[in-house]
């Protein structure tokens, strides 16, 4: 009654695999040390920073961003929490990984929200790759990918920007084609080209959008910190593995609230950065 | 050449415009368009001509194609079929980066709800035209601020358009629009969306903004009173074609179908026409004539008043009584000296003005120019003729009831 297609699919698959390995592989392998030199770069700026150092970084940030003395307070005492639970160095590592992810969603991500927002036929053709994207397991993906880049920091990287930059991609789009049909009008009817468009008025006006787009795709990197330790990449989600894997739930619960301290100081920081953003929304006469 | 000419503008909006237009053509209403093909007419055959320095008023109900025509002229639409062309330019022959540039000289538009940028301040969305050309940022901050002045926003510079009221609203985007010094101004339902007070204020102040910047205007409007006190030439617009082009004066004493009729029909009369356009010719004019010569011209006309005018210009009525009186006593050589001084009104005047003067008067009110020269008379009874409502007709009934 069934024709066997799973035996044909997965085999070229491995082919496919095979042969990109055996013809590719040195372009995969500078592709993943590049990556590494910039992620390598990263961490160690973090790790070798005194801790009060980073702390008064987070404490200024969180101030530019919200312009809120409580606020920012709180999210340094959150980040000092992170040093005193000992797990200072592992969110370093995590942050590291996060903030490369997270640029890479961004580089990747508005274009192809703006992309979509231009035309119904690539939203339509984007729109199911998306769904694939957030709904298909990561293991899937990362066992060619392992064998691409090797085990380790960059594999996780691509897991996370596939898991996390669909959200950014979706919340663009839908910024872009919520700007006001006239403030449109208005812009072409002045002779705007497309460029001074998108740049003058379509992107700041979706950039609310925008920015709770990458609110999100960093909570969704943040979600993926412990399927990255499983493939070697180090940080929080080591602790959490380590919890599971040696039976011992008192470790996995300290990982757990680490992740989720990380979580809120990301949080709080890009939504207080976002609201200063549409400030010209909240003042009426 | 006039200014903008568009000739024979059919939009047709769905998938397949073309063939809609062919089965158009060929005889299809709008309906079965609809119906059959699901392809709406947008406009059908709609040809204007405006001319340099006059306020061209567009006038329709919603859904009659108005707003879609006014974007024909900037090609924020294309059309299906039609020509237009601006300033001896076939704008559908432009190409994209010429349209740009087309558009940032030529022509600025005003909105309805106004499209304002709204992370910009007010300054910063007044100097947007000169932005897009590439000014320099201190040039179009100089000249934006002229133009905030001018509209009367001195001191809210730095306001973000959320801050205003839709009133101040609305003069930003019409300092945005000026601002370019485009020849043309596009303006899409302007006013309508603000409270009556402010939006004759601002309809006062276009015009006198206009009387000093001489541009030539394209207005749209629903509202016929604002057509009429706006335009210098109207046209009305239907389902998508045009019912009738022409001066107020002309629609309101000429409606060319029922449907203008029915529109008409509730205007106030005597505040929108003008005496000048109701007067009539003078029935005898008398200059130098002696008496008998006066008297004599008079009766072979048939005319019981005479309307006395020499080199200095208008000097009163004679009634053909008095000319036989003076006649018989010799008491004076020529009319002149005869003359009854009688009230006179100006040819702007609108019939509400001239009215008091009309029925005070036991003759018809000499209409006199700013130079002094008599340029016809106004009786009691052509105001009255012109002031009582048309007889109405059953169609035009039904007409208005749909």
């Amino acid at each position: 009654m069934f024709i066997d297609i799973g035996k044909p699919i997965a085999d070229a698959t491995n082919a496919f695999i095979q042969w990109l390995i055996v013809n590719y592989g040195d372009v995969f392998e500078s592709i993943a040390n590049a990556l590494l030199t910039v992620l390598v770069f990263i961490e160690q700026l973090l790790r070798g920073a005194p801790p009060w150092l980073i702390l008064v970084i987070v404490a200024l940030i969180a101030y530019a961003a919200s312009h809120r003395v409580l606020l920012s307070i709180g999210v340094t005492a959150l980040a000092w929490l992170l040093g005193s639970l000992g797990l200072w160095e592992q969110a370093m590592q995590t942050i590291a990984i996060m903030l490369v992810s997270v640029a890479i969603a961004i580089i990747v991500g508005i274009p192809l929200g703006v992309a979509t927002a231009r035309s119904d036929i690539t939203r339509a053709v984007l729109n199911p790759l998306l769904d694939l994207m957030q709904t298909i397991p990561s293991f899937v993906y990362l066992i060619p990918a392992a064998m691409l880049f090797g085990l380790g920091k960059v594999p996780a990287i691509l897991a996370t920007v596939i898991y996390a930059t669909p959200p950014l991609i979706r919340l663009t789009d839908l910024g872009i084609r919520q700007v006001d049909r006239e403030v449109i009008e208005a812009s072409r009817a002045f002779g705007a080209t497309r460029w001074q468009m998108l740049k003058g008025v379509q992107i700041p006006l979706a950039l609310p959008s925008i920015m709770q787009g990458i609110n999100q795709t960093t909570m969704m990197a943040l979600a993926m910190v412990v399927i990255a330790s499983m493939i070697g990449a180090r940080g929080i989600g080591e602790t959490v593995l380590l919890g599971l894997q040696r039976n011992d739930p008192g470790k996995g619960l300290i990982g757990g609230i680490g992740i989720v301290i990380l979580a809120i100081v990301f949080d709080r920081i890009s939504q207080a950065f976002g609201r200063r953003l549409q400030a010209y929304r909240a003042v009426r006469s | 050449m006039a200014l903008i000419e568009a000739r024979h503008l059919t939009k047709i909006f769905g998938s397949s415009p073309k063939k809609a237009l062919a089965r158009l053509k060929a005889g299809a209403t709008k309906e079965q368009l609809l119906t059959e093909t699901g392809h709406t007419v947008g406009l059908h055959d709609v040809s204007i001509s405006v001319e340099r320095g006059e306020i061209f008023v567009v006038m329709g109900l919603s859904g009659s194609g108005k707003s879609t025509l006014i974007r024909h002229l900037n090609r924020l639409i294309d059309p299906t079929e039609g020509e237009i062309v601006i300033d001896g330019v076939d704008i559908l022959a432009l190409s994209i980066r010429e349209l740009e540039i087309f558009r940032r000289q030529k022509m600025a538009m005003v909105f309805q709800r106004f499209g304002l940028f709204p992370h910009r301040t007010v300054i910063e969305n007044v100097a947007y035209g000169l932005e897009i050309r590439g000014e320099s940022r201190s040039s179009r901050r100089t000249k934006a601020a002229e133009w905030v002045a001018t509209v009367g926003l001195a001191g809210y510079e730095d306001q973000y358009p959320s801050q205003l009221s839709g009133g101040m609203q609305q003069r930003v985007g019409l300092a945005r629009a000026l601002c370019t010094d485009a020849e043309i101004l596009l303006m899409d339902e302007a006013f309508s969306a603000l409270d009556p007070l402010i939006r004759s204020q601002m309809q006062d102040e276009l015009t006198e903004l206009q009387a000093r910047l001489r541009k030539t205007i394209v207005f749209i409007t629903h509202d016929l009173d604002e057509a009429l006190r706006l335009g210098d030439r109207i046209a009305i617009l239907k389902d998508g074609t045009l019912s009738q082009i022409g001066t107020p004066a002309e629609i309101l004493l000429n409606p060319a179908d029922a449907y203008v009729r029915a529109f008409v029909k509730d205007v106030n009369r005597a505040r929108v026409l003008t005496v000048d356009v109701v007067m009539k010719p003078p029935p005898l004019r008398l200059t130098d004539e002696t008496l008998e010569q006066a008297l004599a011209e008079m009766q072979r006309r048939g005319a019981e008043i005479g309307y006395v005018v020499n080199a200095g210009g208008y000097r009163g009525v004679v009634t053909r009584d008095a000319v036989s009186a003076a006649i018989a006593d010799h008491r004076a050589p020529t009319v002149d000296a005869i003359a009854i001084g009688a009230p006179s009104i100006a040819p702007g005047a609108s019939l509400a003005e001239a009215l008091p003067a009309t029925l005070s008067s036991a003759f018809p009110v000499a209409v006199i120019g700013a130079d002094g020269a008599l340029q016809g008379i106004l009786s009691a009874d052509r105001v009255g003729e012109i002031l009582t409502p048309q007889p109405e007709t059953e169609p035009l009934h039904k007409e208005a009831a749909e």
